[in-house]
């Protein structure tokens, strides 16, 4: 079917079936770039990712390049990468110190950390034309810019709802869990991130997070070779394997054990998923983990904490957490075919070393660019998109799995199974919204 | 000892190294799993660091670390019926040159080889570029050289990787 409904959206959106060419048309992934990246709130980085005055880190917002850096005051700033003499990019590295400013590779113009120019050579050719201060001089700064314990987010445009209104109880609760996890209530970015390139739609990617229904069907092959290598390695060495092992066995778990989970929608398409893994085994690490989290906080609180259950949020548009394991996929989408994530994992600051191995076993496991579970994932992707940008064959991507039986309350919904395609509906019930503006 | 020139060892024993390394590309290349794992001595270590001047890879990120036991998962995973992006024809071609023998220990019998790979990949209609610096730590057992570390320091380590990477490099 020709794409005649551009400028009717609502058509491709029905209450549980999109057409696809939600994912597939250049058209309507350029007018998401205006009307949903540079219009709602988007993850930079962390502030300890620029520990030190001049620290950088370069990323993106839709296609716009975005500078992560601290200035010597220690404020942290998001600018755009571009000289404003003649829009050369000013930090052609992913990341790196610039020792006091800035320094434009064309001309040498200087800038500092928040923008303001700092010097430009020979001077004189601008006396009595433009006056230096002026801001059409400076690099330009994100439109707003704040930050939720430690995460900072930028807007590309001025107006819209505060970063505290806009994350919500849903998606704040994703930065609270990875912090109350640590005995002094905040979080270390690891200083690695891995990059991968997705060749699929941005939505392919938060869709899946949250499907129950694929990962024993997905994962099949690693869920049965981790659970076949954990008996030889116990067999053969006569002790418990690294727990890396179970983070992979547990893909194949029974479609009973995903439907039991629970999946919820809450406003602006943040999306969450209950977890399942059991991260509060009875184990030495655990165990000393309650133990630093009682002394800071008290057990009551100490309880509260770790019996927190989230498994993904979903930071709609721009981000999958996973607050219990501490790591983050920030989604960068560079076309309606193309998405860029960039990979994280935290340290959580006064918390067992323990504690930290398991997050890495699972970045390893499960986020590397080895990894023996994202290699299905990806390869679904590129099917996914690869079969939505054919002509033929049918028009819409069937979102029908318990359609009509989303309980909803004071704006949240919630699922009646783990598998209900609720948390699909939910997202593109908000993309509706932001692309009908 | 010299790092710049490798050390001058007798040809046979540059020969033997060559060998291995060779060996090692073409059951790789061939999918003789089995034997790629048996290179490897029982507590050998495959290890491509996440970035360029990691010294161990202990307790930090990595992009492949891996004992016997996960490469014995891997081999389970790729060859599995159900492994579906492993399924369409998938092939790859691997180069190893520039061999250099770094330092031989008289003692524990171990030698440092570091050696330069090339590695073309063909799956999905498509071709894959990879390449990058091998350093091999090896040991004589039973009058043969088996591998005790291999690290990889791919050239394009920081990515932005086109999918994963399923085998060894
Ligand atoms: S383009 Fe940046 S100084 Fe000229
Ligand atoms: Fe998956």
């Amino acid at each position: 079917m020709p794409l005649d409904n551009y400028n009717n959206l609502g058509s491709l959106v029905e209450p549980e079936r999109v057409h696809k060419a939600c994912y597939a048309d250049e058209q309507i992934f350029e007018k998401e770039l205006e009307n949903i990246f540079y219009k709602s709130w988007i993850y930079i980085g962390h502030e300890s990712q620029v520990p030190n005055p001049g620290d950088y880190w370069t990323t993106w917002v839709g296609r716009e390049r975005m500078i992560i850096c601290r200035d010597e005051d220690g404020k942290v700033h998001v600018l755009y990468n571009r000289c404003p003499h003649r829009g050369t990019l000013i930090c052609n590295n992913l990341h790196g110190n610039a020792p006091k400013a800035f320094r434009c590779p064309y001309h040498a113009w200087q800038f500092n950390m928040d923008g303001s120019l700092r010097n430009v050579p020979m001077k004189q050719g601008y006396e009595g034309i433009v006056d230096l201060t002026d801001p059409q001089l400076q690099m330009k700064r994100a439109e707003r810019q704040e930050t939720y314990r430690g995460f900072v987010f930028a807007s590309l445009s001025s107006e819209g709802p505060s970063l505290d209104e806009w994350l919500g109880k849903g998606a704040r609760a994703a930065f609270d869990d990875i912090c109350n996890r640590s005995p002094e209530g905040e979080c270390e970015i690891v200083m690695n991130c891995f990059r991968i390139i997705q060749h699929s739609n941005w939505k392919i990617f938060l869709e899946n997070q949250l499907d129950a229904v694929h990962p024993s069907i997905t994962h099949h092959s690693t869920g049965d070779a981790a659970a076949q290598e954990q008996k030889i390695y116990k067999q053969k060495t006569g002790e418990d394997p690294p727990m890396g092992y179970q983070f992979l066995a547990d893909f194949t778990l029974p479609y009973e054990k995903w439907d039991s989970l629970d999946t919820i929608g809450h406003p602006y398409g943040h999306t969450v998923l209950a977890g399942y893994m059991g991260l509060r085994p009875k184990d030495p690490i655990t165990v000393s983990h309650e133990e630093a989290l009682t002394k800071a906080y008290g057990a009551e609180r100490m309880n509260a904490i770790l019996s927190t259950n989230v498994h993904h949020v979903l930071v709609y548009p721009c981000l999958s957490v996973q607050p219990p394991l501490q790591q983050l996929r920030a989604v960068r989408p560079l076309a309606a075919n193309k998405t860029l994530t960039e990979i994280w994992h935290f340290r959580l600051k006064g918390a067992p070393e323990g504690i930290y191995e398991r997050s890495l076993a699972y970045y390893y496991h499960v986020n590397s660019p080895s990894t023996m579970v994202n290699a299905d994932d990806l390869n679904n992707f590129r099917a996914c998109q690869d079969g939505l940008s054919l002509d033929g064959g049918g028009d819409w991507v069937s979102f029908h799995r318990n359609y009509g039986q989303d309980p909803v309350e004071n704006g949240i919904t919630t699922s009646v199974t783990g598998m209900s395609e609720q948390p699909m509906r939910n997202m593109f019930s908000s993309w509706k919204e932001y692309m009908s503006v | 000892m010299s790092n710049r020139t490798g050390l001058v060892t007798s040809a046979d024993m540059q020969r033997e190294v060559e060998q291995l390394l060779y060996h090692q590309a073409e059951v790789l290349d061939e999918r003789r799993w089995e034997e790629w794992l048996n290179l490897f001595t029982e507590d050998g270590v495959y290890w491509m660091p996440a970035s360029a001047d990691q010294q161990t890879g202990e307790g930090q990120p990595n992009i492949f670390y891996e004992d016997h036991y996960l490469m014995d998962m891997r081999i389970r995973r790729v060859e599995h019926p159900y492994a579906h992006s492993q399924a369409a024809g998938h092939r790859t071609s691997h180069v190893v040159s520039n061999v250099m023998i770094k330092n031989e220990d008289q003692a524990s019998h171990e030698l440092v080889v570091t050696s330069r790979f090339h590695m073309v990949e063909y799956r999905l209609d498509d071709l894959r570029h990879f390449g990058g610096k091998y350093t091999h730590t090896l040991i004589k057992l039973d009058d043969t050289y088996k591998i005790k570390l291999q690290r990889v320091d791919l050239t394009n380590v920081e990515g932005p990787f086109d999918f994963v990477m399923q085998v060894w490099l």
